[in-house]
């Protein structure tokens, strides 16, 4: 009877793995795999070649499109990294009266559907008349990464030992001493969590870029969305293995970061 | 020379008052506790020596250097925190070594005197751990080497060994004496152990809803409690209430009712003579009463009296017998000593003799009811039905 059960648990571990790897990673695969296909068209296997990841660094507009998404998220990682920890830090005190509604307000727009934002930013600007490309681009960023980064900060001060400070202070530290040396390092973590979330949700995001962006200024999920529109699809599946390779990338070196951020304070 | 001078310092939170009006000299090279109960102010009063609170209205005084409203980090005390409070992302020498960097000491001065500390709290092998590698009480020691490397002219200590298990806490509260010896320097200790208290200090304040109740040596205050309360927190006793009948040169005569309405005398020595026909409360310690099954010789300065045993209770180093005198439950507490000839173990329902020395019953001032609180008088189930029943 137990032996019974036993194996039938293992059985369900084993189907729920099978499962969720399947749905997971068989789509990257094929695209992995068929970024190798010497074909123009989506058909089946013609042959294996590199020719699409030298047409790809071939492209000048797959560059530029690279280049501005890049700039954007690293600007929009940057501003609202550090408006979340500012935001973070004023949250924390307690005497601060509006605290409990702002946190409100800042979670609310997790739960806006992004085509809401994406449409609400655009008659923002078209009502302002400012002409869309890059600024309006990376306010729209900022905006939809600003509650992400205020939520991973804050969380991370919840759990702070304020008598750390107390310690400190103690010790004879003054307040911008304490800050730099005892609280800022221990935010440390919840900072890059913050900004590798910002990063790879300016990176990642279509919708509201698309509204935002007008004509002339391409990130790379709209440059794909164009090329694909158009027809053609081998380059963007070439474009889309080097991303994957650069995520699993970033996910390698996150820990290395942390420690050496931590430790270099 | 004074080290701490408190003036009428108080602090209130809110409504609440959690230190009211405290008057304390603590002298230079001292080791003085507070000693409390939980929520008595012993710690508010620590932290506002401290400099993590400011009092709300009187003076502290650090020599003759008033410290009433500077920060924390402009006051030559240092504390061990409760938690110990080490940070978490240094390792132990740059823990220890955090105040010495903030006067900016040259880098190898901070190296000798940081391993100097690290020897004195034996930890000189682990300087290159994280808090989060060595144990609770590895890390009280990193916390003392933290503070005493400031050469503080006050070192703090906010129940140190609070979070540590009985055995460790026996053989720190021995190794921060030693640390005292070692430096010299006043240390102030904030405890609800009285045996932690009493053990360590060279004086200790007793204290009670925001007031010190007394202040003394150790001994002074076990053997001559002035309050109710202080002999009801510091160690166990067993309170008496009763008339005085008679006042001699060097005693008094005492009339004692035992709740069924016989009454029994003892003797008692005093220190201020009361009024004859007055109702007076004494303390008796359990451990200074005897207990025998015959009856012992009769002395001048002998109280006797005769009960039954109600409960007994082995508590390996000693036995606590709970003996019925009418409706008065008196506690004896009676050591293993295998000298006595009453050989024969005393038994439940045994008729005994109690007896002790008339100087140990020890006269207090004051009311029991107006000093305790309800809960602290159900704790002393004892006293409180005693106090009660008789009015007083």
């Amino acid at each position: 009877m137990k032996v019974f059960s036993r194996n039938w648990y293992k059985g369900l571990n084993l189907t729920a793995f099978s499962l969720v790897m399947a749905f997971l990673y068989i789509p990257i695969l094929i695209l992995i795999i068929f970024s190798f296909n010497d074909s123009r068209i989506i058909a089946g296997w013609q042959g294996f070649t590199f020719k699409y990841y030298i047409l790809l660094f071939q492209n000048t507009a797959i560059k530029e499109a690279f280049r501005n998404t890049m700039m954007i998220a690293m600007l929009s990682t940057l501003i609202s990294t550090t408006l979340g920890i500012l935001t973070a830090l004023a949250l924390e005190n307690k005497r601060f009266s509006g605290r409990k509604g702002l946190l409100a307000l800042i979670y609310t727009p997790l739960v806006i559907p992004d085509i809401l934002m994406g449409v609400s930013l655009a008659l923002l600007f078209n009502f302002t008349r400012v002409n869309t490309g890059m600024i309006t681009v990376l306010i729209a960023h900022v905006t939809f990464c600003i509650s992400y980064t205020v939520i991973v900060v804050q969380s991370r001060l919840e759990g702070f030992d304020h008598s750390l400070v107390e310690a400190a202070q103690d010790l004879g530290a003054r307040p911008s001493y304490i800050f730099w040396k005892i609280k800022f390092p221990l935010m440390m973590p919840g900072i890059i969590a913050a900004a590798l979330l910002a990063f790879t949700l300016s990176i990642d995001d279509f919708i509201i870029t698309f509204f935002t962006s007008g004509r002339g200024f391409d990130t790379l999920p709209i440059y794909v969305e164009g090329t694909i529109r158009r027809g053609t699809i081998t380059t963007i599946n070439s474009l889309s293995t080097l991303m994957i390779a650069f995520t699993l990338f970033l996910v390698v070196i996150t820990k290395r970061i942390r420690k050496i951020l931590v430790s270099a304070l | 020379m004074e080290d701490i001078i408190l003036e009428n310092v108080s602090k209130d939170f809110g409504s609440f008052t959690a230190v009211d009006g405290v008057s304390l000299t603590i002298k230079s090279g001292e080791l003085f506790s507070f000693l409390g109960p939980s929520g008595c102010g012993k710690t508010t009063l620590l932290r506002m020596i401290a400099g993590f609170e400011t009092p709300t209205s009187g003076t502290i005084r650090l020599g003759n250097q008033e410290i009433t409203d500077l920060p924390p980090y402009k006051r030559e005390v240092n504390t061990i925190f409760q938690n110990y409070s080490l940070f978490p992302h240094m390792t132990l020498f740059d823990n220890v070594a955090f105040g010495l960097r903030i006067k900016k000491i040259p880098k190898a001065e901070i190296k000798d005197r940081v391993r100097e500390m690290m020897t004195l709290v034996k930890m000189e092998d682990q300087a290159h751990k994280f808090p989060d590698q060595i144990s609770g009480g590895q890390k009280q020691r990193i916390a003392i080497a933290r503070a005493l490397i400031n050469k503080p002219r006050v070192l703090l200590l906010d129940e140190p060994l609070a979070a540590l298990d009985l055995k460790l806490r026996q053989h720190m509260l021995i190794e921060l004496m030693n640390i005292h010896d070692a430096v010299g320097i006043t240390f102030i200790y904030v405890t609800h152990d009285q045996g932690e208290a009493m053990g360590i200090s060279d004086r200790l304040a007793v204290m009670n809803l925001g007031k010190i109740v007394q202040e003394g040596p150790p001994d002074d205050i076990y053997e001559r409690p002035a309050s109710i309360f202080a002999a009801y927190f510091i160690g166990e006793t067993n309170f008496i209430t009763g008339q005085v009948k008679a006042l001699y040169e060097d005693y008094l005569e005492l009339s004692c009712d035992d709740g069924t309405g016989q009454s029994f005398e003892i003797d008692s020595s005093f220190q201020r003579p009361p009024v004859v026909g007055s109702r007076v409360t004494f303390s008796l310690r359990p451990e200074k009463i005897a207990i025998s099954r015959n009856k012992p010789r009769a002395q001048d300065d002998i109280n006797m009296l005769k009960g039954q045993i109600e409960d007994i209770l082995y508590l390996g180093s000693h036995t606590q017998y709970i003996v019925r005198v009418g409706k008065l439950k008196f506690r004896v507490f009676s050591q293993h000593k295998r000298v006595y000839f009453d050989d024969k173990a005393l038994d439940w329902e045994e008729k005994v003799w109690l007896f002790w020395h008339d100087t140990d019953t020890w006269m207090i001032e004051g009311d029991a009811l107006e000093e305790l609180t309800e809960a602290q008088l159900s704790e002393g189930g004892q006293l409180s039905r005693a106090l009660k029943r008789r009015g007083s």
